[in-house]
């Protein structure tokens, strides 16, 4: 069955309309892009999907089940998992503290700690600074956190946006690495990202946004080589 | 300088601190989750002595009871005043200032103020406008320290707002529910993600914020052995004053501010002239919120959208 069905979703920010009926499919095992410019409506997209904008109108499917207009944290009970732009790791706890709180909806100590060990071998550094406070961590130490947290929630699919953002060009590399690898592991993604190229790099299919619509969608490889692409978001002549 | 005195005095301020703190910690847990100044905490605290006294004559309790007898009067009272005002916490924030929740800060601001005076008020219709005795039932003998003495109502005073700060430190940092709090107050949206329901997060700060005001206002009555329905308004902007020295959102700066505070109210009192005690007080929010807005160990703030 299809991981999440977005179907015709309008969604506004205050009065200003911000989606005009996007439409998006993802199937298990997948991960799925969403790139567009500045504005273009793909943070809003994942934020209508974690529940913190409702659908006027539209659909949203998770596994065949309606999600749209639950509350953010009934969303997240239900598998979807927002890592959210700017990270917004908690700052005063640890960083044990927060991966705990990632596990907070769900319960079984064993299955917490195997979890544990499982984000800290996919973040060694992580697993170095359990006892150290989370908001004096380095910026790519804090998305590392940030990812590592959504995933003690054992998400049916995680919603990345922007991970790669304020990284230097060689933690982007690792951030990527790392999402191939949680994907390999059978976490279904769906990836919002500026940087296009990286993104259609690990990405199955993407989808184009423009002004809150799609204006494109094909498997990564085509959309690499799509003239449009290539001029508006892979910086090509 | 005479020491003795001066040493009589720190006692006297710690004793008065320490409901400071306990009434500070709600002031500051509200501010650090949801960033409203509650100015009707101050009269829940005042509710929680004229529910504490409506409790002790229900039970019929006097002077004159025997010890066991007693504890267990004090007891209930302390249960019902706690559990009376966490849930007054709980109604005065779901209908006064959850609708306004996101609205521009003025307006939950202001509905502060009239929750306050509605308090205030209801209090004084209950109870009339004169201060009202409140029994003395606990033995109060006094203990030698040396050159200093000190009562038994100022130890249980002391020793029972230190638990009450041992326990919600406990409770915040130890506890599922409390770990919910300070995730949500840190970040809610982040808090929201985590599968927290941040509208009942936001309803058990009120609760445990409203509980301590409730205990120490049976602290109060039983230590001063008067109540009037106007207290609150005064303990309430002191008490504030404790949170925003100690840096507002910080528990631990809300439990040092009520100290310090409490200690210049009786040092000045002492030492400069009774009638400039709350001028020291106000003097010390007026300096902090010019000099050093953060207070001494930081404000604790929610992150911004």
């Amino acid at each position: 069955m299809t991981s999440l069905v977005v179907d015709g979703v309008h969604a506004f920010y205050g009065h200003i309309h911000a989606l005009h009926g996007v439409s998006i499919t993802v199937q298990p095992g997948e991960i799925v892009t969403l790139i567009g410019a500045n504005g273009a409506g793909k943070s809003t997209t994942l934020k209508t999907i974690a529940g913190f904008l409702r659908p006027r109108p539209g659909r949203i499917l998770l596994e065949g089940k309606p999600i749209a207009g639950l509350p953010p944290h009934e969303i997240t009970r239900r598998g979807v998992c927002l890592v959210p732009e700017g990270r917004r790791i908690f700052p005063r706890m640890t960083v044990l503290e927060n991966l705990e709180m990632g596990a907070f909806a769900r319960g079984g100590r064993r299955e917490i700690q195997d979890d544990l060990d499982r984000v800290c071998r996919l973040f060694p550094r992580l697993g170095e600074r359990l006892g150290q406070t989370a908001g004096t961590l380095s910026g790519g130490e804090q998305q590392m956190l940030a990812i590592g947290r959504a995933l003690m929630s054992r998400p049916r699919i995680l919603l990345l946006d922007e991970p790669s953002m304020g990284l230097a060009p060689v933690l982007v590399e690792l951030i990527f690495r790392t999402i191939q690898e949680i994907n390999a592991q059978g976490v279904t993604i769906l990836l919002v990202e500026q940087n296009a190229l990286m993104a259609l790099g690990v990405a199955r299919r993407g989808y184009v946004l423009e002004t809150g619509r799609v204006v494109l969608t094909d498997v990564a490889e085509r959309l690499r080589e799509n003239d449009l692409v290539r001029k508006s978001y892979l910086g090509e002549l | 300088m005479n020491w003795v005195l001066f040493g009589q005095q720190l006692i006297n301020g710690v004793s008065l601190g320490a409901i400071y703190a306990v009434i500070a910690l709600g002031y500051t847990m509200v501010y650090g989750i949801i960033e409203l100044i509650n100015f009707a905490h101050g009269d829940v605290y005042t509710a929680g002595s004229f529910v504490a006294l409506a409790t002790l004559v229900l039970l019929g309790a006097s002077g004159h009871m025997a010890a066991a007898a007693l504890a267990f009067a004090l007891a209930v009272t302390f249960a019902v005043t706690m559990l009376v005002m966490g849930a007054t916490g709980i109604v005065i924030e779901r209908f006064a200032y959850r609708p306004l929740r996101g609205k521009q800060r003025l307006a939950p601001l202001l509905t502060a103020i009239g929750v306050s005076f509605s308090i205030e008020n209801l209090l004084q219709l209950w109870m009339g406008p004169s201060p009202v005795p409140f029994p003395q039932i606990v033995p109060n003998p006094f203990f030698s320290l040396g050159p200093l003495t000190v009562g038994q109502m100022q130890l249980v005073v002391i020793g029972s707002s230190l638990v009450m700060m041992a326990a919600l430190q406990l409770f915040v940092h130890r506890t599922r529910l409390g770990k919910a709090m300070r995730a949500t107050a840190q970040d809610w949206m982040a808090a929201e993600i985590m599968g927290i329901d941040i509208n009942k997060t936001i309803a058990l700060t009120f609760f445990v914020g409203s509980v301590l005001a409730g205990a120490a206002g049976v602290i109060t009555g039983l230590f001063y052995g008067n109540i009037w329905f106007i207290n609150g308004f005064r303990a309430g902007l002191i008490a504030f004053t404790a949170a925003v020295l100690g840096g507002i959102g910080n528990t631990t700066g809300a439990a040092l501010g009520g100290f310090l505070i409490g200690f210049i109210e009786v040092m000045t009192a002492q030492y400069v002239g009774f009638q400039w005690a709350t001028v020291a007080v106000f003097s010390v929010l007026i300096l902090v919120l010019i000099f050093r807005p953060t207070g001494l160990l930081g404000q604790q703030l929610p992150e911004r959208t």
